[in-house]
């Protein structure tokens, strides 16, 4: 048997954004390093196919939120924003703490909100950087300093995020194909198997489903 | 907390913004050269090739040719440069985008020498420089040229302009954004008009002061 964790939508804006992340690291790296740009040369087209990839990447996850399609976008975000102390636990242990976990785990939602804080953050310091003249000076230098650093840190957070899922094979399916087998989501998200299978049966009974039971798990 | 972790980046983006400046120079004196190198805020030069590849040009084969409305046009080798009298600057390189390096030495012989060597013609207004990569142009006006701290640069960072740093030989604009320190220097034309350069056409100022800055020879904005 199988749920649903990622519908159509979610999964267009997982890859179209892990696309254009893979554009902006790629056109980064000559912007940043000597030896790259030596090789590539042709700077002015590298920086504007960046900066618009740059404007283009907060573009799915807004669209996917603000329309009736939303709902399981929506509905996942809120569930990032929701932590329980025995999360917050875990997180501080690296893992090692007991938790019956919802849809995501601890790591992937802070992986979430990081990515999407980071994406605002690379969205402001890149508008100074190339409209500059609107700025003082010693603003663009921080700006191109802050962009720097957390070009560092999301490159690393990424490479571990593609690790874990290489080595998680259910979970990266569940962002292809969109499904998960019950049996991994009772292993794996325990409480938010529960959500899924109690809403399920609510809906087979005919019963009328109260307003706002079932849709989140935490 | 989602929320929190989210907002508490953007602040955090912010202040970057605002003092990153300040802790950048500070980070990049603590790490030194060779870290510094490949680490964010380690005061490094960011390169820029405008077209498909860097002009490798050894010193033997260096020609600059000064033509236009000139009395005696001419063409000079490294080596003529090098005869000329010489200027030593230590300035902050500083990027319109912002980046900058603290610290750099250069050295070179001053664009006013050049302009007396050859002789100016009247009716001469504006400079016009072309670079060995057939893409980047500049321009000066004639009073921006004959500014003290305005060279034809024979060395950097105490050693040969490298060709990645535009060497052998590169204009250096010390009162303004790197952008005006075209690299891999081939041609000076005086010609009656101001040409906007390569950056210019893309909507950086033609005269591209950076601010507060202290030009012996002109006060800024008055060219």
């Amino acid at each position: 048997m199988r749920l649903v964790r990622f519908d159509r939508v979610q999964r267009a804006v997982h890859w179209a954004s892990a696309g254009i992340f893979a554009v902006l690291v790629l056109t980064g790296l000559p912007l940043y390093f000597p030896a790259v740009e030596r090789i590539v040369g042709r700077h002015v087209l590298i920086a504007t196919i960046h900066v618009w990839a740059g404007i283009a990447w907060p573009v799915p996850v807004v669209v996917s939120l603000v329309g009736p399609w939303g709902a399981r976008m929506r509905r996942d975000v809120r569930r990032f924003n929701r932590w329980t102390r025995g999360e917050l636990e875990w997180l501080w242990r690296l893992g090692a703490a007991d938790l019956e976990k919802g849809k995501f785990n601890p790591g992937q939602k802070l992986n979430a909100v990081f990515v999407g804080g980071a994406i605002a953050v690379f969205l402001a310091t890149g508008v100074v950087m190339e409209w500059f003249g609107a700025f003082p000076v010693s603003w663009r230098t921080g700006a191109t300093f802050v962009h720097e650093v957390l070009a560092y840190l999301i490159v690393a957070v990424v490479i571990g995020h593609v690790l874990v899922a290489l080595t998680h094979r259910d979970a990266l399916r569940s962002m292809v194909r969109g499904w998960v087998t019950v049996n991994w989501a009772q292993r794996h998200a325990p409480r938010w198997a529960r959500e899924e299978l109690r809403a399920e049966r609510t809906e087979a009974s005919g019963a009328p489903v109260p307003r706002g039971a079932g849709s989140i798990d935490d | 907390m989602g929320r929190r972790v989210f907002f508490g980046m953007v602040a955090l983006g912010a202040a970057g913004v605002v003092f990153g400046s300040t802790v950048q120079s500070r980070v990049g004196r603590a790490l030194g050269p060779g870290l510094a190198d490949v680490l964010p805020g380690g005061n490094l030069f960011q390169i820029y090739s405008v077209s498909d590849t860097f002009p490798a040009i050894s010193q033997h084969a260096y020609r600059l040719s000064v033509s236009g409305l000139v009395e005696r046009p001419a063409t000079f080798t490294f080596a003529d440069l090098e005869a000329m009298p010489q200027v030593r600057l230590v300035r902050t390189f500083q990027c319109v985008t912002g980046w900058r390096v603290p610290d750099v030495h250069w050295e070179g012989v001053r664009l006013s020498h050049l302009l007396e060597t050859v002789g100016l013609r009247p009716g001469s207004v504006a400079l016009a420089f072309d670079s060995y990569d057939r893409v980047d142009t500049e321009s000066l006006t004639l009073e921006q040229a004959h500014l003290s701290d305005v060279i034809v640069a024979t060395r950097m960072l105490g050693g040969p302009i490298t060709t990645e740093h535009g060497g052998p030989v590169r204009l250096y604009v010390a009162p303004m954004f790197g952008y005006k320190s075209l690299k891999w220097l081939s041609a000076i034309r005086v010609v009656d008009a101001v040409e906007p350069g390569y950056w210019e056409q893309y909507g950086y100022p033609v005269n591209g002061w950076l601010e507060g800055s202290t030009s012996t020879t002109l006060a800024p904005g008055s060219a």
